[in-house]
């Protein structure tokens, strides 16, 4: 059983690393609008001028 | 005379925003139209592009709108013209009343849920473990390591995730009251000393788990229901902010600007314009006009005010341009007696006793009384030694952990608030919902709540339409109430060029080299006996005259109409075997006209705020518990003293802030959905309270017995919160179609009662 010597501090490693990316997103304000987190993937009008040279992929606007 | 100045009047927004540290300046606004994720880039990339703009970034769940500029390069009335022209209403927030509170308190709740969250899983890993080893062959030194990392974590998670439930309960015993925190608090400590004693002894059970996993269901549950209630308030902020809270103050330098009420002091001079609400008390000190009171005494009739007349906020200018002197709002005197009667009403209200704390009282002896006589039994009676017989006791405390008690009401009431919620109904109390179930007796003020805030055209049928038509686009030159609802029921989109406005009397242009005039039947020379005549026909109806040339005017009647859909809620309330009745503070001859349309036999008219209280009384005397709907200052102290009340979000403010609940929309049928809903949710919390009863039936002897171990109070645990959260969410069932009946109003109402601002003026 001597494997529990690593296995625990990993485990509660984890753990805490879990907790720590919660209190982080929870401080960074990740919480503060579910609803239009869900739509802001789908946005895709930061891509739109990032290369003027490239093929448009079929979008008429540009 | 008025016409250029209005133009000039800037909004003084800086008043609103707030400088950061690292020299930009930040703005919340509250932002109306936004329904899709459409709006959200559209707004976001509009204003991103202008110069200066540092952030823009749209809350689509509040929908709230964070900016931040330069000072210098971008200035806030830029931006705000720019949403504008995108096609979105703005309003910044006044800082002055926003509540960080509030947002700290929610932030705490979901750390502490955080941390023990951590803890459960992780203590829960070493405790299967456990409870595998048990049943194998686990070496009890192991069994004693785990165990101790085990408590290594319980001890510092209880210690920070239980501290709301420790606060609460502190406050309740200082004050020699009990509440579910009480109960919970002593389960928590004791359970946690139990388990690091057993753990001393070497025992092959410790409750660790048990602990901890009771803290995480609990904060899940009042998180839940906090963030509901932040929802219900944020919207209402919204709407606040929407209705633009501000006033055209007057500068001593003669500049106008418009800031918000909080900058306002008692002394200052503002400008009220016609067809604008006042939005503080104060004498006229120059300047006459019309106001149309009925917000506040519910009287339909229009009041002329000259200089030295008084004025008050929440009240409509329909004609001229007001100068008004400031007055601090104690000294007004309506507003001295509405505020008096409110205070004595909230006092007399008797203390509503929640179910949740009748629940508590009853609970916590019965719990501690049965863990005593289990701890008797077995020390006495039996025989087993002290600490045997005080882990047996103790493992009936923690048996009985008030999980599902706890979470009986607040789920059935999270559930219910969003459910009203969509349907338009924002609460502002959580036990609302049990005070609406169990009314009986409904009454309505009539002036607001049972008609619209704007008037309806009467005689539209008698009127050629392409005349209707002509009228309606000289009516878009006015500003005036009547003249805007005749535009709206035209088909006239633009007003003609030059417009000529007399302040309280009409508007003349000359169109096509013929002379037209808008307005008082007077002023376009209308015949007497014309008037008369539709008066005849139409009692207490308001006429607008309009005149092309030398012909003879065309007079429109108006009257401030029924909502849509009020004759529909007052049957169906009587279908629920409500008694209805209308109090009103107008004439007897409008109230009389409108109970008679509505089918409601009991009404008062002539009413003032003491006399609605005393009707109440009455009622009260009588046994009945009374939903008040209303929406007039005057009503405000019968909405505070009534069982419950509900009021339309055109209301005034301090009408609002007496309410148990806010209801959106043109129509009554809030109040129905509210009613059905509280009466649903009063039997889901019965249920509840029912089922954990019959849980406790019979986990209790389990435990008495002293067969209670980790693991089943593990499973007793998490069964009977998922059942009390799963009857809970079946008051969702059946619920789909008035959701998205009444979704989209949820934003559109504010804009109800004022004038458009896009109304174009000479």
């Amino acid at each position: 059983m001597d494997v529990l010597i690593f296995l625990i501090p990993i485990a509660l490693g984890l753990g805490l690393l879990g907790l720590f990316a919660f209190m982080w997103s929870l401080k960074a304000g990740q919480y503060e609008d579910l609803e239009g987190a869900g739509w802001r993937i789908l946005d895709d009008s930061d891509l739109q001028d990032r290369r003027p040279g490239e093929p448009t992929d079929g979008r008429a606007d540009r | 005379m008025n016409a250029p100045r209005m133009t000039t009047v800037d909004r003084d927004w800086n008043a609103f925003a707030t400088p950061r540290t690292d020299g930009t300046v930040h703005m919340d606004l509250a932002v109306e139209g936004i329904t899709c994720a459409a709006c959200m880039s559209t707004i976001e990339r509009g204003l991103r592009t202008l110069p200066g703009v540092t952030e823009a970034r749209v809350n689509l769940t509040t929908h709230r709108l964070a900016l931040g500029w330069k000072p210098g390069e971008a200035e806030a009335g830029t931006l705000i013209r720019r949403l504008e022209k995108l096609g979105y209403r703005a309003h910044p927030f006044d800082p002055g009343r926003r509540s960080a509170e509030e947002e700290a308190e929610a932030k705490e709740l979901l750390r502490c849920m955080g941390v023990s969250g951590f803890g459960a899983m992780n203590i829960m890993l070493l405790s299967v473990s456990v409870w595998a080893g048990n049943v194998t062959d686990i070496d009890p030194a192991t069994r004693d390591l785990f165990h101790w990392i085990s408590a290594l974590i319980a001890f510092p998670v209880v210690a920070y995730s239980a501290r709301p439930f420790f606060r609460s309960a502190g406050r309740a015993l200082r004050a020699f009251r009990t509440n579910m925190d009480v109960p919970i608090s002593i389960g928590v400590v004791l359970t946690l000393g139990l388990s690091i004693f057993e753990t001393l002894r070497s025992a092959e059970h410790a409750f660790f788990d048990s602990v901890v996993m009771l803290l995480f269901f609990l904060l899940t549950g009042r998180f839940l229901d906090h963030n509901m209630r932040r929802r219900t308030r944020s919207v209402a902020e919204n709407v606040a902010a929407l209705r633009v809270e501000s006033a055209a103050k007057i500068l001593p330098d003669g500049q106008i600007r418009d800031v918000p009420l909080s900058k306002v002091d008692p002394g200052d001079l503002v400008l009220v314009r016609p067809g604008e609400r006042v939005s503080v008390d104060g004498v006229v000190e120059d300047g006459s006009s019309d106001i149309d009171q009925s917000l506040v005494t519910g009287e339909t009739t229009l009041v002329g005010v000259g200089v030295g007349a008084r004025v008050y906020a929440g009240t409509l200018n329909v004609g001229g341009l007001l100068r008004v002197r400031v007055t601090a709002a104690t000294e007004g005197t309506l507003l001295d007696e509405v505020n008096t009667l409110l205070e004595s009403a909230a006092q007399a209200k008797s203390k509503y006793m929640r179910l949740a704390d009748r629940a508590a009282s009853a609970y916590a002896p019965v719990v501690h009384a049965s863990a005593l006589l289990t701890f008797l039994g077995w020390w006495l009676i039996l025989g087993l030694g002290v600490a045997d017989s005080l882990v047996i006791a103790v493992s009936v405390l923690i048996i009985t952990c008030p999980c599902a008690l706890a979470l009986a009401i607040p789920t059935v009431q999270v559930v219910a608030s969003g459910v009203l919620f969509k349907a338009g109904v924002l609460l502002h109390s959580g036990d609302a919902i049990e005070r609406l179930a169990a009314v009986d007796t409904v009454v309505f003020d009539k002036t607001g709540t049972l008609t619209l805030p704007e008037p309806r055209l009467l005689n539209g049928d008698d009127v050629d339409p392409d005349r209707l038509d002509r009228a309606g686009r000289l009516a878009r030159a006015s500003r005036h109430p009547l003249g805007q609802a005749l535009a709206e029921v035209t088909r006239a989109v633009a007003p003609p060029m030059e417009v000529r406005e007399e302040p309280g009397r009409g508007i003349e242009t000359a169109l096509d080299g013929q002379f037209e005039r808008l307005g008082s039947p007077a002023f376009c020379g209308t015949d007497p006996a014309a008037v008369a005549a539709l008066l005849a026909r139409f009692p207490g109806a308001s006429l607008v005259a309009h005149r092309v040339g030398d012909e003879a005017p065309v007079l429109f009647a108006f009257e401030q109409g029924l909502r849509r859909d009020a004759r529909e809620v007052v049957d169906r309330l009587k279908a629920m075997g409500l008694a209805v009745e209308i109090l009103s503070g107008d004439r007897e001859a409008a109230v009389a006209d409108v109970a008679a349309t509505l089918g409601v036999a009991r009404f008062a008219a002539g009413l003032g705020p003491t006399d609605k209280i005393a009707r109440l009384e009455t009622l009260k005397a009588d046994g009945r518990r009374v939903l008040m709907v209303g929406d007039g200052l005057n009503d405000a102290p019968a909405l505070a003293s009534a069982h419950v009340s509900l009021s339309p979000v055109t209301a005034v403010h301090l009408s609002q802030a007496a309410a148990d609940a806010v209801f959106l929309g043109d129509r009554l049928a809030p109040v129905v959905a509210a009613l059905g809903m509280a009466r649903r949710a009063r039997t889901a919390m019965v249920q509840n309270l029912w089922l954990s009863v019959i849980y406790n039936l019979i986990a209790v002897p389990v435990a008495v017995a002293g067969w209670v171990t980790p693991l089943i109070a593990a499973l007793a645990m998490s069964g009977s919160s998922v059942i009390v959260t799963l009857n809970a969410l079946r008051l969702r069932l059946g619920t789909g179609a008035t959701a998205a009946d009444h979704a989209p109003v949820a934003t559109d109402p504010t804009a109800a009662p004022m004038p458009a601002p896009g109304v174009v003026r000479t």
